[in-house]
This record gives structure tokens, sequence and C-alpha cells, in this order.
């Protein structure tokens, strides 16, 4: 059975409801426990456990030490294009914004991945709009065998493809999948997501099972934060990585918490999330799935990333442009405002001063990619 | 007094060897290496880059050492002999530590998967140091097939529990003919300790390095205790008594009956 077909916002509604119940005991005894118990996750999200977010921190720092090291992964992400059929009401790239539409020739993708290897990144994440007769598996295969000898890992956010689909761009060297509900709240979803393929909830929430199925190594599952309750997200999203996890054992999990930004559109957040919320969503993951990847863009301001990098987060981007072609210069509009602007050295620095390792290779195309010796 | 540790024909006088994954920097990890003393390194080949010529994980590890490259992220065979047939071709090294973890999360070896590569990667003139579970009927097999050693874990990878029942180690290394190698899950001083004195012969440890609040000191506490264990194990450890010894015997009446 899929997750659409199981996943039940009336429990997710209660088990928010019950949150109201938390006491600081409850909170106490979930944060003593060496093993995270059923339950606890929702305690830690609770109200009440806001109140003990530093003793959430420091748990969630030691536990991301002991799995993951003092170590940090780099990646960069490449928009390839900006053509997209589907209006949604927060994003730069909503079909009505009246933006030049990009597509990156493949000569283009070949000379920003120069730029970028040259930059120092090994790994990366490739994102489209949702164009599929424009922007299909085809072009999107293209684009990676150029960038292949660039990057030791490949990763694609780009519409739901299908499991086919995904297994031939697999082949050709692709390890990660990131793909974000944005809101697991159905109405709300529909509310955001006026038009084009994506209005479909359901397709999008199945859609990673198909990509664990064909074989990615590492899947990235997300909500974009503020569009609903936050909290509300968070249990949304841990019933469904719980579901996968079951399911598609052989898979490497990680999640991001993307907080809207301003974009050509004018959207504002309607829920927003703050930084204290923000804290307790991370910390709150790490201890209740302490060998999840959490990954942080550079959405989030400079000082404020700084302060997360001990929370249990593993990878981050650096030098981030959400703009095609934006790395060797174009003047096409952004998907969304960057905040931490910092070329990549400048994170590194950091990273190094706080007893962090940046890496920048953490894998290998040849895990995947069928490559002749 | 003072055995050597001899792998494949290799002899080293270390017997605790070190992982690479997950230190602060690469300056961090060449002290620590230094402090352990560590003759034998494992080096996850998706760490490094084998193209070029300077790679910072492999320039910090100190001259002399064995760079045992590792599986590590392969899910099958078929990767993990991918991962091998790289780390020989780029001449790094013809010896391999096989990781097959199926499972991203606990990191578990795959006993059917890992048997199916150690055989091809034997065949194709590796030395293979097979991770695996406490199966000693597994450890049989792959030493049949002719691996270097095997490397049972004392615990999951990174969880730093010990060991925490020794039976089927015991079992392993009563009937192994090959070094046995225990891996993963060592997080203190008396947990290496406990595996060098049950027999083991030699240790692999990385987590608890890399996460120690004082990596360089705590590496010379765990090398002291490989020693001391190894030390104790040669003396011949002093059995704990299972049963008692009367001193009046209750069958001293047989005698010459």
């Amino acid at each position: 059975m899929s997750f659409s077909a199981q996943f039940s916002e009336e429990a997710v509604h209660a088990r928010l409801t019950a949150l109201a119940q938390v006491t600081d005991r409850d909170v106490l005894d979930a944060l003593s426990r060496p093993e995270p118990k059923i339950g606890d996750f929702e305690i830690l999200l609770s109200p009440t456990a806001a109140r003990h977010i530093e003793a959430m921190a420091q748990k969630a720092h030691h536990l991301t030490v002991q799995r993951f090291g003092r170590t940090m992964q780099m990646f960069i992400p490449l928009y390839i294009s900006n053509v997209c059929y589907n209006r949604c009401t927060y994003c730069g790239f909503s079909m009505d914004n009246k933006i030049d539409r990009v597509t990156l020739t493949l000569d283009k993708v070949r000379s920003e991945a120069a730029l970028l290897h040259a930059k120092g990144f090994r790994h990366i994440l490739i994102l489209t709009g949702e164009a599929p007769d424009h922007v299909g598996a085809i072009y999107i295969r293209d684009a990676i065998r150029e960038m292949r000898p660039y990057f030791d890992s490949i990763s694609i956010e780009v519409q739901p493809l299908s499991e086919a689909e995904y297994r031939m761009l697999i082949v050709e060297g692709v390890d990660g999948l990131t793909l974000y509900q944005e809101t697991y709240h159905h109405e709300t979803y529909l509310a955001h997501h006026l038009s084009g393929k994506k209005r479909l909830y359901a397709k999008r929430l199945d859609a990673l099972e198909g990509g664990a199925r064909a074989g990615f190594h590492r899947i990235n599952v997300g909500a974009l934060m503020g569009l609903y309750d936050w909290r509300f997200e968070a249990i949304a999203l841990a019933d469904h990585l719980r579901y996968l996890m079951r399911a598609y054992w052989q898979t490497q999990y990680a999640v991001s918490f993307p907080r809207i930004q301003g974009a050509e559109g004018g959207y504002t957040a309607q829920n927003p999330v703050h930084d204290r919320d923000l804290v307790q969503l991370i910390t709150a993951f790490r201890i209740a799935f302490p060998d999840l990847g959490i990954t942080l863009s550079t959405r989030e301001a400079a000082a404020l990333r700084d302060h997360l990098v001990p929370l249990g987060i593993t990878q981050m981007s650096a030098e981030s442009n959400t703009a095609p072609g934006g790395y060797s210069g174009s003047d096409s509009l952004e998907q969304f405002e960057i905040s931490d602007e910092r070329p990549l050295v400048e994170v590194q620095k950091m990273l190094l001063a706080k007893g962090y390792e940046p890496v920048m290779k953490n894998w290998d195309a040849s895990l995947v990619a069928t490559v002749t010796l | 007094m003072n055995e050597p540790l001899i792998i494949a024909g290799h002899t080293f006088s270390s017997r605790l060897l070190v992982g690479t994954g997950k230190f602060a920097s690469p300056t961090v990890m060449h002290d620590v290496i230094m402090a352990t003393g560590s003759q034998i390194v494992t080096v996850a080949i998706r760490r490094v880059d084998l193209t070029q010529p300077q790679d910072p994980v492999l320039e910090a590890i100190p001259q002399g050492t064995l760079i045992v490259p590792n599986t590590s992220g392969a899910r099958n065979a078929e990767e993990a002999i991918r991962i091998g047939k790289i780390a020989k071709a780029s001449g790094l090294s013809d010896w391999i530590k096989l990781e097959i973890t199926p499972d991203p999360n606990h990191l578990l070896p795959d006993a059917t998967e890992t048997l199916i590569a150690a055989k091809l990667l034997v065949a194709m003139g590796f030395k293979v140091l097979p991770y695996i579970a406490q199966d000693p009927i597994l450890a049989k097999r792959l030493e049949e097939l002719g691996t270097a050693a095997v490397m049972p874990l004392a615990a999951p990878i990174g969880s730093n529990a010990g060991i925490t029942d020794d039976t089927f180690l015991r079992l392993i290394i009563a009937n192994a003919n090959i070094p046995v190698i225990i891996d993963a899950g060592l997080g203190a001083p008396s947990h290496v300790a406990r595996a060098m004195e049950l027999g083991a012969d030699a240790v692999l440890i990385n987590t608890s390095l890399a996460s120690a609040r004082h990596p360089i000191p705590f590496a010379t506490a765990m090398r002291k205790a490989v020693e001391a264990g190894r030390m104790a194990y040669e003396s011949g450890l002093p059995s704990r008594s299972a049963t008692a010894s009367a001193s009046s015997p209750l069958t001293g009446f047989l005698q010459g009956a």
C-alpha cells in the first residue's frame, strides 16, 4: 500500500491536539532515553518541549557527532531550467510570473559544471521547474551526461518522474533524489498549487516510492515551512519517513525544512516558522531519527546557519544561485532569495573554526554508474 | 611475548587498525593515527579523489602506513567489486576492506553479498578483509575462500557499545586460522582490552577516536588498552573458574578404590 493510501490527516491532527497535554516530565523522560521510543518525537515537538530547547540541542549535537562525526557534507545546487507549467503561489518560477524563461543548452550546462568543479564542489543537486515536454527525463539525462565528469555525486530535484525514468537516470550516475511535498495538508496544498501537474497531491506524495524502487541511494524529503502549521508538517513528514524507511530500507534518507523566502510573485508565509521553531524541528528530528541526514540550504541567513551547524545538520550548500546559468552570469530571475551569500571558502573557514571538516567528496560515481574499467 | 600480527604474509607490530572517517580535519586524523601507533588504516574510496595527485585525506596519512581501501557505500557485491577495481586500478592498493551494508542506518553487513564479493575479489588477487556479523560459519566460509582475515563486529558501527555478548566472537576466534580483527562498536579502552583478552588478533576503531572530546590523548589510551589486552592474552590470562574447588574433596574416597 502506497503512503498516500494510508496517510491520515485526521490522525495527524489528533496527535497535534494531544501535544497540549505534554508535561515537562514527559520531555525530560524522552530526553533521558538512550533509544527513542514511539511517541517521543511528538513529545519533543510540543510547545512544552520548546522550554527545554537547550537540552534538546545538547542531545541532538551529541547524537550527530556520534553518528556522523565532526564532518559536514558540502553540495551546490545547479538550476538548469526555470520553465514551469505549474502555478504555485510561493514560487518565483510560477507560470504566471513574467520572467525570462531559460533552459540551459548542454554547452552551458557543461560550462556551469566546470565552473562549480573549479570552485571545489564535487556533490551537485540539479534542479528544474516542471515542464515535462520541454524539460523531460531525456533532457535531464543529457544534462547529467555533461556533468558526470565534473562531479562524484549527482542528485536531482525535478518533477516527479516514472520509476523507469528514475532507473534511466540512476544508470547515468545519479545517486540522490530530492522531492518535497511542500505541504502534507491537502486543502492547503490545493490552495497553493493552483494549476499544473503539481496540483496532483497524491501523485507527488507517492513519487518517492518509485524513486526508492528504482534504486536511488539517497532520498531527501521535506516540506516547505510556512504554508501550514509547522508541527502538523513535522508529524506528517515523520510518518512519511517511517513509512519509507520500513518499505525501502536500503535507501539513506535526509530531510530538509526549507522556510519560505521572498520570491517573484510577492508571497509571504501565512504560518511563519521562527528560528526557535526551526531549532526545535531540527533537534526533534535528530533525536527521533539518529541516522537521518539533515540538509540546510542558503535560504537561511549566514549567522543562523553557523549556529545550526552543531545541532544536527549533516549537509549544507554554499554559494548557491537559484537562477539558471547564474553561476557564470545571467540576469534570469531567481526561484527564491538566497540569504547566505558567502563564498564556499568562507563557509569552509567557518566550519573548520567550529571543529568540523567540510567534506567535498563522500561518494563515488562507480557505486551507481556502470563504468568501464 | 609481543607476537607480531601477520596478515597475508605482512608483519605488523601494532594490533590497532584505524578508520579515517568522521574526523574534524585531516590534521586531527593524522595526529590520531600517530598517537595510536597504527600501521594499517582504512580509507573509504568514496571519500578520496583518486584523480587528484594530492588528495587531502590520503596526504594526511603518515608515511609507511598500509592503506586499505574500503567499499563503504556499497549495497551489494557488484558495487563493492567496482570500488575494489577502481582502488586497484589507481595503484592505491590491492588490499580491500569489504563492507557491504545495504541498510544505511545501522550499516550491518550483508552475509550473502559479502560471500559473493569475497570469492570474486580473492580470485582477482585482492587481499580481502571482510566486515561481517558475529557468524562463526560465515567466518569459516570466508577463510576457505581465501580472505586474508575476518572482521566481525563488536556492535553496530558508531554505537560505542562494546562487546555485549562474546559467545560468537569466542567461537570465531577459536576456529579461525586467519587473523580475527574485531571491528565496529568499540568505544572505550575497556572495550578494546576485552576484545584483545578474548584473543582477537587486532581491533579496528574509528568513531570513538573521531568523536572523543580530546581525540589525541584518547587515541593514546586506546593504544595502551590494545597493548594491555594483548599482553594479558599472551601471558595466559588466568581464567575465571566456573566451578568451585573445594578444600575437602567430595570424591577423595574413590582414590585407591
